[in-house]
């Protein structure tokens, strides 16, 4: 069986439509970001890692309705369904008061309402606002470290202008990685950081591939005769079979997690899902054009953008 | 001993072997969020930072020590204890069943101390300097209120220790005008008038309502420069009830106590024969005898106060020279609570007090369903990825697989051997490192294939194959392993679990790729002729 196997697609010369698609797309995430700012008060829907606070998991004996909670409650708790309808979560608001009163306080609160016998605590989680600013911090620089030595590796490995268009296309699925967390309101937990790094690093490894080839191409026999855009495009296309079976497999493994692994990693598994599709996207229409730009621009002239001949890519 | 397929095969099998023994001997240690339990981060509570961070440092390291040792003996299984940043400790305690007494075990300082108690003459002459000082320090309208409330508890504990007297009669006999004076009085003595005169020598009695608002007022600083400097004022643990109020006592002590805890040998809990309540039973160093036997001869008709954690257990009379063995008693409290002050006795008081950062606890039913889950989604996941690979690259696939099957067992072994948790994320890290030894699979069999097409033997497509793949998938593993390293040196909890598993999965999964399944083609190749097609 394969799959693309003498594919010839011109990638290339489709980049200016998708530079639209992915300027709308990012333009989008931030709009919710702007958005959030205004409504919840935050460009993202922090969790208690990040904000400090309490949160308690509460599962009741049978489905449950968030509104009966909320009445039952009070205001100032913050509920959110997790998983099934037995299974909720209240986060509370950092006070001055320890877990084990705020958990007291929504115990009592529930068993006024529901009964002691309805439901029964499952986890509480506290967080101090100072580890929470530490724990923001340390994420911050983790993504931004990640980065750089990213960079330095692959200007090590490649040439700067490899390193340059990866950076841009990991760009590209960072911002619309956020916009997606922006839009669905996901909470942001040290969880989600793990999940926007993996696909910093799938997103990286999947264009390092492509550029494998390229570099691989470029440094053949007769390859300064070639076309730079044929040729990036038979590198794109020579990879592809790989591009798809690879992507395939994690995708079916994660849908797999996603729907049988439980609540607890849904939000992680849909975070990844949506940035192994966006980095198996951009590596192809927005790293290899990328590269196009910067030699065009600022490469050693002998580029011209020409019809490609369709030549058959070697495979 | 790589070039040989019997070299490469003896280095398989003693890597699994490795592993499998690893895995065997240590076991697989899970994570809070899959076995439930408790994490804590304590820091040191030091609310008027007199700490310079070094102190706090090493105040954490010894709260290190004897929190060990406390939870060593509350019986915990592989508790997690580890210093971070320098002035935080984190304990870990997995598949604990009751969260809230382990945390008082933690949290307990039991700072142990001996002290005699004063008669209260000194504190009642500086009294009318501490009123003043407290009026000038809050303000007359903020007392004005508390005082309001609290002055007719004190007129009846008057009444009911010391009979209808004269002021009684007075406070009948005059009208409103009258109890507005009293009331007014009462709010420029703020905390006299709360002070009412002690059934025991050395004490004060003050109404449990009471107990915030003088403690507060004592906490001044100004009034903390006004109190006799060599004596203390600690509260009693009893209440006692007189009529239909409760009262806790107010002692004067010492400041310096005579003997700590440090001098403390043994404690056990138990019940008093004859009241049957609770009770700890301690035995003091050899030194601390001869100093606690000294001391009390010299004290005999003197109070002793034993002192545990700021509050005053108890004040028994000195009748006679006092050995090496005393008594705390705890009144009615249950025996478990009496269980849990020897146990901390024993190990030791907290340098510091400490206060709860970050909380975690996890009901062990939450974490048996995301096991359960994870289980089925990671199977599911891997039988996926096996049907994909055989049905796509055929008994090439077949081979993958069975690397894979290697990789599985070294990143096992090696979570294992490196005593890894093994948390949900971490379940997140190895699957996402399966995909990544698949994709190294495939990135060799795609170059194999086109070699194949371009008209190569099989055995120099195989090599080939190979070769051109490496540079791709050394570029990958290792960009892939400096972002879990990044996330392993930033990342705290849970994140942590994550950089660890796939920082080990790359490993494995490299090893598993690159060597395993090359050293399969090798076996499957090597039986055949150059010209014969190979299943691929």
């Amino acid at each position: 069986m394969r799959f693309f196997a003498h594919a010839n697609y011109k990638f290339i010369e489709q980049r200016k439509k998708l530079y639209v698609v992915s300027a709308t797309a990012i333009l989008i995430g931030i709009a919710a970001m702007v958005t959030n700012i205004f409504s919840i008060g935050s460009w993202q829907n922090y969790g208690i890692d990040f904000t400090g606070g309490s949160l308690v998991q509460v599962q009741f004996n049978k489905p449950m309705d968030a509104g009966s909670l909320r009445s039952a409650l009070g205001g100032g708790y913050v509920i959110t369904r997790f998983g099934e309808a037995t299974t909720y979560q209240i986060r509370a608001p950092l006070g001055e008061q320890t877990i084990d009163q705020v958990a007291n306080s929504i115990q009592q609160k529930l068993t006024t309402a529901f009964g002691a016998s309805a439901f029964k605590v499952m986890s509480k989680d506290l967080v101090s606002p100072k580890v929470a600013g530490e724990l923001l911090r340390k994420a911050a620089m983790a993504i931004l470290f990640s980065f750089i030595i990213t960079l330095i590796y692959l200007a090590f490995r490649f040439e700067t202008r490899f390193g340059t268009a990866a950076i841009i296309a990991t760009g590209h699925d960072i911002l619309i990685t956020l916009g997606f967390l922006a839009i669905f309101r996901m909470e942001i937990s040290l969880e989600s950081v793990a999940a926007v790094l993996t696909i910093v690093g799938y997103s990286l490894n999947d264009t390092i591939i492509v550029f494998d080839r390229i570099r691989e191409n470029l440094h053949k026999k007769g390859a300064r005769k070639r076309d730079l855009i044929e040729l990036i495009n038979a590198s794109i296309n020579e990879t592809l079979p790989r591009t798809i079976l690879t992507s395939g497999t994690t995708v079916a493994v994660l849908v797999a997690l996603l729907l049988l692994g439980g609540a607890v990693i849904r939000d992680f598994t849909v975070v990844l899902i949506m940035g192994i599709v966006v980095g198996t996207y951009s590596s192809i229409f927005v790293a290899s054009p990328a590269l196009v730009e910067i030699q065009k621009r600022w490469g050693e002239g002998k580029i011209r953008e020409k019809k490609a001949k369709a030549s058959p890519a070697t495979a | 001993m790589f070039k040989t397929v019997r070299g490469r095969l003896i280095t398989i099998f003693l890597m699994v072997a490795v592993a499998g023994w690893q895995l065997y001997a240590h076991g697989l240690k899970l994570g809070l969020d899959l076995k439930g339990g408790m994490h804590l981060a304590l820091e040191v509570d030091d609310p008027a930072n007199t700490m310079s961070a070094k102190q706090k440092s090493d105040a954490i390291d010894r709260v290190e020590r004897i929190v060990r040792s406390r939870i060593n003996q509350f019986g915990v299984q592989e508790p997690l204890i580890q210093k971070e940043g320098g002035d935080r400790l984190i304990v870990e305690l997995a598949g604990i069943s009751d969260p809230t007494e382990a945390r008082k075990i933690i949290e307990k300082q039991a700072y142990l101390e001996f002290k005699l108690v004063q008669p209260v003459t000194q504190v009642q002459e500086a009294l009318p300097r501490i009123d003043r000082a407290i009026v000038s320090a809050l303000g007359v309208d903020s007392i004005r209120k508390l005082g309001a409330a609290v002055t007719a508890s004190g007129q009846n504990l008057q009444q009911l220790l010391f009979g209808d007297t004269s002021k009684a009669g007075k406070s009948k006999r005059d009208s409103a005008a009258a109890a507005a004076a009293e009331d007014s009085a009462s709010a420029l003595r703020p905390l006299s008038a709360l002070l009412n005169q002690g059934d025991v020598l050395g004490t004060f009695m003050v109404d449990t309502n009471d107990v915030p608002t003088v403690t507060e007022f004592l906490a001044l600083p100004d009034v903390q420069r006004i109190l006799p400097r060599d004596e203390d004022l600690q509260w009693g643990s009893e209440v006692v009830g007189r009529g239909t109020r409760n009262y806790k006592r107010l002692y004067v002590l010492t400041k310096k106590p005579f003997l700590t805890g440090d001098m403390l040998e043994n404690a056990v809990a138990g019940r008093d024969p004859q009241f049957n309540e609770s009770q700890v039973e301690f035995t003091l160093s050899r030194a601390g005898g001869r100093r606690f036997e000294e001391f009390s001869g010299q004290h005999i008709g003197d109070y002793l106060a034993i002192v545990l954690d700021s509050t005053v257990m108890s004040a028994p009379v000195i009748k006679d020279r006092i050995g090496a063995q005393g008594v705390i008693q705890m009144g009615n409290s249950p025996l478990s609570d009496a269980q849990d002050l020897a146990l901390v006795l024993r190990a030791g008081a907290l340098p510091v007090k400490l206060k709860v950062a970050d909380e975690v606890t996890v009901g062990p039913s939450l974490g048996q369903d995301s096991i359960d889950q994870g289980e089925v989604a990671g199977i599911v996941g891997i039988l996926a990825v096996i049907m994909i690979m055989i049905l796509y690259y055929r008994f090439s696939g077949l081979l993958a697989v069975l690397a894979l099957g290697v990789y599985v067992v070294l990143v096992l072994g090696g979570l294992a051997g490196l005593n890894a948790t093994l948390t949900v994320p971490g379940i997140a890290g190895i699957i996402l490192s399966i995909g990544m030894a698949v994709d190294a699979n495939v990135l060799i069999f795609e170059r194999i294939r086109e070699e194949l097409a371009a008209g190569r033997a099989t055995r120099t497509a195989m090599d080939e194959g190979f070769s051109n793949a490496m540079s791709a998938i050394v570029d990958s593993n290792i960009t892939t392993l400096l972002t879990a390293l990044i996330l392993f040196n930033f990342g705290t909890g849970p994140v942590k679990g994550f950089a660890v598993t796939l920082s080990i999965g790359i490993v494995a999964s490299f090893i598993s790729a690159v060597f395993v399944t090359r050293t399969f083609y090798l076996i499957y190749v090597g039986r055949k002729k150059a010209s014969d097609p190979i299943s691929i």
